[in-house]
């Protein structure tokens, strides 16, 4: 069974009366514990394709099967359910709630679970991530590195089957990045967790599975497919 | 999803955003303050009337009347009840004769245990049963008076022909309130006495009235529906205690109508103040609701959690101001004190402050709910985009449904207040129409600068300009929160000054303080120039003419007695309610002549006095005319000194008999009785007492037979009375107020944050303070502007409204206060908008940069 299966997804946004297309048709298909990264330039439609494929939007046309549930039939509330249960989030800007403290934050999606215990899993949670002191400050009180691996630690908090990250180190330097990244891939492994990572950092994108490039709103290449055309070709050549 | 989360969600959230929830719980504070401070004062005058109702009255029942009876209700009111007394009174002149003072006086003579219930405070006491039992020639006297002509206890008191031994002190009678006593304080003599006094004449107003005591148990209002019939047939008035109950409440019914006024537009500020700080305050929160529907809060959740929050602080400043307005409740029964005739208990009122407390509540949920209604619809995809805005454009039919609430709210709240509903429906109409049109000029304004952008201007001005319109731009809130805050500002102030200018009319001031009576033709020349010796103004001049009337449309007295069954009818007899009272053919008429009616006069039909192909047409007060059952177009025929004076009856005029001035009955026309037999009446104005004095000597060498009356005293009470009525007003108006602009001032403040980033941006690419400062006094400058004008104008036109349907008095709007209300709304929107922009200046942008502000 697949986690994430998206079938001829096409976006269309009106715009000063004219309509703008920024994915035509995209296609593919994730299996569980896969680590993926969808890059390309600017403008290119990832950032809608990544929200497609969380249920933070809907389709206009091709659908997303998450979890082999289907999003695009179902309401805003009920894909926020679904969010809560199966994925994880990780922003550019981290995206912390300013008026929680870190540890808070870390505790929402347990608690929107309604699970009990939820602050000693965050605080294992931000222990984990090397901020188990700093639990009470506010995320202003925190740098970006410290901000984004709080916000790590709330991705990982619900046990996410799939976790969605938007450029997670855009907005840090190249030492803090490399943590942030390290953090990012040890805690996938443990959990088991199918990675979408959208991203410019083509090192970055390196370290997934699979890699699929996206221009102008369409994949231009995917590296599974070159994989298994490569292993076509070796077989026609043996 | 628990309810438990919601709330700490809610709790948590609040930490870092409570200075933003103060300034939205201060406007609820001090709006229910006032409610609860004005309603607990209301129910404790209600409770105390209620209790004190027997006191009121005095009795169980009172019959009266000015015109006696048939004899057969006179021989009922004789024998009615377990025990009653008799009360005749009227209105005179009464003087000590050892200090020579003089003051208009109710004289009461009574017979019998008057009062049943409550206590005349008397001093001393014993002097009550001295003059219960009428051995002697004595009088109680209201301390009032006792302190106007400098007597006391022991001093004697004139009446008519005879004097009176002052045998007590008055300091309350039961049922008066003090203010009363000031005004027109009572000498209460023994009845049997009054006959000899002389003052009884014929077509002086007298009125009889007999106090009733029952026996316990009796059911009063049952019995008197028994006799009502024939009561109200004799013209008999009666009332009892629960007739007085109503009387009383009725009779503050001015005063409860504008307080409630004022409850009514301080909580009405208050929801603005909701609705603006709230609907700021979400535009903050749209970011972190985005990102709590990204990790699964539904939109409901997202709603619940800030709409708790609202409710709390809602719930927190309504209880502060219900304490707030506890306490300002103990002091308003001080306030008014004097003009109740109960005294006020000041208990808590618990109706008061839980149903303050409630509203309150209900204000916060209902007017927050508007703008937070949007938070349902944030897309998480904001966490993605800060650019994304598709979400909250759409139209949201609960919306609609709040709107109802809101307007169902504002309708119920003020029926409540007024308890008549086309009034409550009056005033929602008029609030929806001044926020109908302020949306409209905040539209208004975004279209026109968009339209006709000045492309050729400064920098400051472009960029202040632009941003009336831009993204983000708070032009439409705060044109109608600061423009709904003044518009309700403003009809309070004019509103206030709509009462005080009814009160202060009949006040002092320029008005005239002695009268001088009786002066001859021959003596006016001479009195003149007395009294422009002192340098006094000669205020009022007027010729008096003292006359008889022979008949009324050829009737004389003898003929317009009842017909008899078989006599003919004719015109006066023809119909018996129409006949003339007998006394108006008995008294004397003292009349004036002028072709013009004076300030006081108003016409109420036909003309003012007039000569037409030599008839003569007069004109009668409008009341007078009534009791004298005389039409437009009769002949009245008047005898002046034995010559016969015809005359028709051209118009009546309504007098206002509040202010000091000579006021007629009847007032000829010129050229008719300047030659007649006449005396004069002057009226100036004294300075001080030895102005006075000065004069008085004068007259009394010169003209032995002027005399004259200084009526400084009364004006003085008068004025005294009126500046405390000033002040009850002016305090109550006060407290909106303040309510408005801290209103004001919070929506200012809360929208800082609208602006904050942009200057710091601003500031990083380079803008002097001094730039920045004018872009923000400018912006702030044009909205608080329009806002205020608008307001102000609105307000003219509900202030119109009110004084025409409400307080029912004619309206002029006084221009100069308009425009200072504009120029503070404005600076004030200038001042805290440049004050906010303060952290601008002495922070460095860098911590904007980071998020830190």
């Amino acid at each position: 069974m697949s986690i994430l299966r998206v079938e001829n997804l096409t976006k269309t946004y009106a715009s000063g009366g004219s309509n703008l297309t920024v994915l035509h048709g995209v296609n593919f298909t994730l299996e569980p514990g896969d680590t993926f990264a969808i890059v390309g330039p600017s403008g290119s439609g990832k950032t809608t394709l990544l929200g497609l494929c969380a249920g933070l939007d809907r389709a206009t046309s091709g659908s997303v099967y998450l979890n082999d549930i289907r999003l695009d039939t179902l309401s805003e509330d009920q894909r926020a359910a679904i969010r809560n249960q199966h994925v994880g989030f990780i922003f550019q800007n981290f995206q912390l709630l300013p008026t929680l403290t870190a540890l808070e934050n870390v505790m929402v999606p347990l608690e929107l679970r309604g699970e009990r215990g939820a602050q000693k899993n965050a605080q294992a949670l931000l222990d984990r991530v090397g901020l188990g002191q700093r639990g009470h400050h506010y995320p202003t009180q925190l740098s970006g590195g410290e901000q984004q691996r709080v916000s790590l630690a709330r991705a990982f908090a619900n046990r996410p089957k799939l976790l969605f990250a938007d450029e997670p180190t855009g907005n840090l330097d190249a030492d803090t990045s490399a943590t942030v990244v390290d953090l990012l891939f040890e805690l996938n492994r443990e959990a088991g967790t199918t990675l979408v990572l959208v991203t410019h950092d083509l090192e970055l994108a390196a370290r997934t599975q699979r890699i699929v490039r996206v221009k102008g709103g369409t994949v231009v290449s995917d590296t599974q497919e070159r994989k298994s055309e490569r292993v076509i070709e070796r077989a026609n050549g043996e | 999803m628990k309810f438990s989360w919601l709330f700490r969600m809610a709790w948590r959230d609040s930490r870092r955003s409570r200075q933003r929830l103060l300034l939205f719980m201060s406007a609820i504070v001090l709006g229910i303050a006032a409610l609860v401070a004005i309603n607990s004062f209301g129910d404790n005058l209600a409770l105390s009337i209620d209790d004190q109702a027997r006191e009121l009255l005095g009795a169980d029942l009172t019959l009266s009347w000015n015109r006696p009876p048939t004899r057969k209700t006179q021989q009922l009111a004789k024998t009615m009840g377990r025990d009653r007394a008799y009360e005749v009174s009227f209105a005179s002149l009464v003087s000590i004769p050892k200090t020579g003072g003089v003051r208009l006086a109710q004289v009461k003579g009574l017979t019998g245990n008057f009062p049943y219930y409550g206590t005349w405070e008397v001093q001393p006491a014993s002097a009550v049963q001295t003059f219960r039992q009428a051995s002697g020639r004595v009088a109680l006297v209201d301390d009032a008076l006792l302190v106007q002509l400098g007597a006391q206890p022991g001093d004697s008191v004139r009446l008519g022909n005879l004097s009176f031994l002052i045998a007590g002190r008055v300091t309350k009678t039961p049922g008066q309130a003090a203010i009363a006593a000031t005004v027109a304080p009572t000498v209460f003599v023994p009845n049997q006495f009054l006959a000899n006094t002389g003052l009884l004449q014929r077509g002086s107003r007298v009125n009889y009235k007999y106090y009733y005591q029952f026996a316990p148990g009796t059911d009063v209002d049952k019995y008197v529906r028994t006799i009502s019939g024939r009561l109200d047939k004799d013209g008999v008035n009666y009332d009892t205690v629960s007739e007085r109950k109503k009387q009383t409440g009725r009779s503050f019914a001015d005063l409860t109508k504008y307080l409630s006024l004022v409850a009514f537009v301080a909580l009405l500020l208050g929801c603005v103040g909701v609705a603006s700080a709230v609907q700021l305050y979400v535009k903050e929160k749209i970011a972190s609701v985005a990102i709590l529907r990204t990790l699964g809060a539904s939109g409901r959740q997202a709603l619940l959690i800030y709409l708790l929050q609202t409710a709390l602080m809602g719930l927190i400043g309504a209880t502060v101001g219900a304490l707030v307005g506890s306490a300002v409740q103990l002091v308003l029964p001080r306030v008014f004190g004097d003009f109740l005739p109960v005294t006020v208990q000041t208990t808590l009122s618990g109706p008061a402050i839980l149903g303050g407390i409630g509203t309150g509540l209900l204000i916060s949920v209902l007017f927050a709910l508007l703008p937070l209604l949007a938070i349902r619809n944030v897309s998480p995809l904001r966490a993605l985009r800060n650019s994304y805005e598709d979400d909250l454009s759409g139209r949201d039919p609960l919306r609609w449904a709040v709107y109802l609430l809101i307007i169902g709210f504002i309708v119920g709240f003020a029926y409540l207040q007024t308890r008549n509903l086309m009034l409550a429906v009056g005033f929602t109409g008029g609030l929806a129409v001044a926020f109908g049109i302020l949306t409209l000029l905040g539209l208004g304004l975004i279209a026109l600068v968009r339209r006709f952008f000045p492309s050729s201007w400064s920098y400051v001005w472009r960029q202040s300009l632009a941003n009336l319109y831009r993204p983000n731009n708070q032009t439409l809130i705060l044109v109608t929160a600061i423009g709904l805050g003044a518009f309700l500002i403003a009809t309070l102030y004019l509103t206030q000054g709509l009462l005080l200018g009814r009160v202060q009319l009949s006040g002092s001031g320029k008005q005239p303080n002695m009268v001088l009576f009786d002066i001859q033709n021959e003596q006016i020349a001479g009195v003149r120039a007395l009294v422009k010796q002192q340098k006094l103004p000669i205020l009022q001049e007027v010729p008096i003419v003292t006359m008889r009337l022979n008949d009324i449309n050829g009737k004389t007295s003898s003929e317009s007695k009842p017909p008899r069954p078989d006599q003919p009818a004719d015109t006066v007899r023809a119909d018996s309610t129409r006949r003339p009272p007998s006394w108006a053919f008995t008294r004397e008429y003292r009349v004036t002549y002028r072709d013009t009616l004076i300030s006081s006069e108003k016409i109420a039909a036909g003309k003012g006095p007039y000569q037409e192909n030599g008839a003569i047409y007069i004109s009668m007060e409008k009341d007078y005319m009534e009791r004298m059952h005389v039409k437009l177009g009769d002949t009245l025929n008047f005898n002046v000194q034995g010559a016969p004076i015809p005359t028709i009856v051209g118009g009546t005029r309504e007098v206002d008999w509040s202010r000091v001035q000579t006021n007629f009955l009847i007032v000829f026309p010129s050229g008719v009785l300047e030659q007649a037999p006449q005396f004069r009446v002057l009226m100036t104005r004294v300075p001080d007492n030895q102005t006075s004095a000065v004069l008085q000597r004068g007259l009394v060498s010169q003209f032995p037979n002027v005399s004259a009356i200084d009526l400084g005293l009364i004006l003085k009470t008068v004025d005294e009375i009126l500046d405390q009525i000033s002040f009850v007003i002016r305090f109550m108006a006060l407290f909106s107020i303040l309510t408005g602009l801290l209103v004001l001032a919070s929506s200012v403040v809360i929208s800082k944050y609208q602006r904050l980033r942009e200057s710091v941006l601003l500031r990083t690419l380079g803008a002097s303070r001094n730039q920045i400062l004018r872009i923000t006094a400018l912006e702030y400058g044009l909205l608080g502007l329009l806002a205020a004008l608008s307001g102000i104008l609105l307000s003219v036109a509900g202030t119109w409204a009110l004084a025409r349907f409400v307080f029912e008095v004619a309206y002029q709007p006084d221009v100069v206060p308009l425009f200072v209300i504009a120029s503070v709304v404005t600076v004030l929107t200038v001042v805290i908008g440049v004050f906010n922009s303060r952290e601008v200046l002495v922070r460095p942008p860098l911590d904007v940069l980071r998020g830190d502000v």
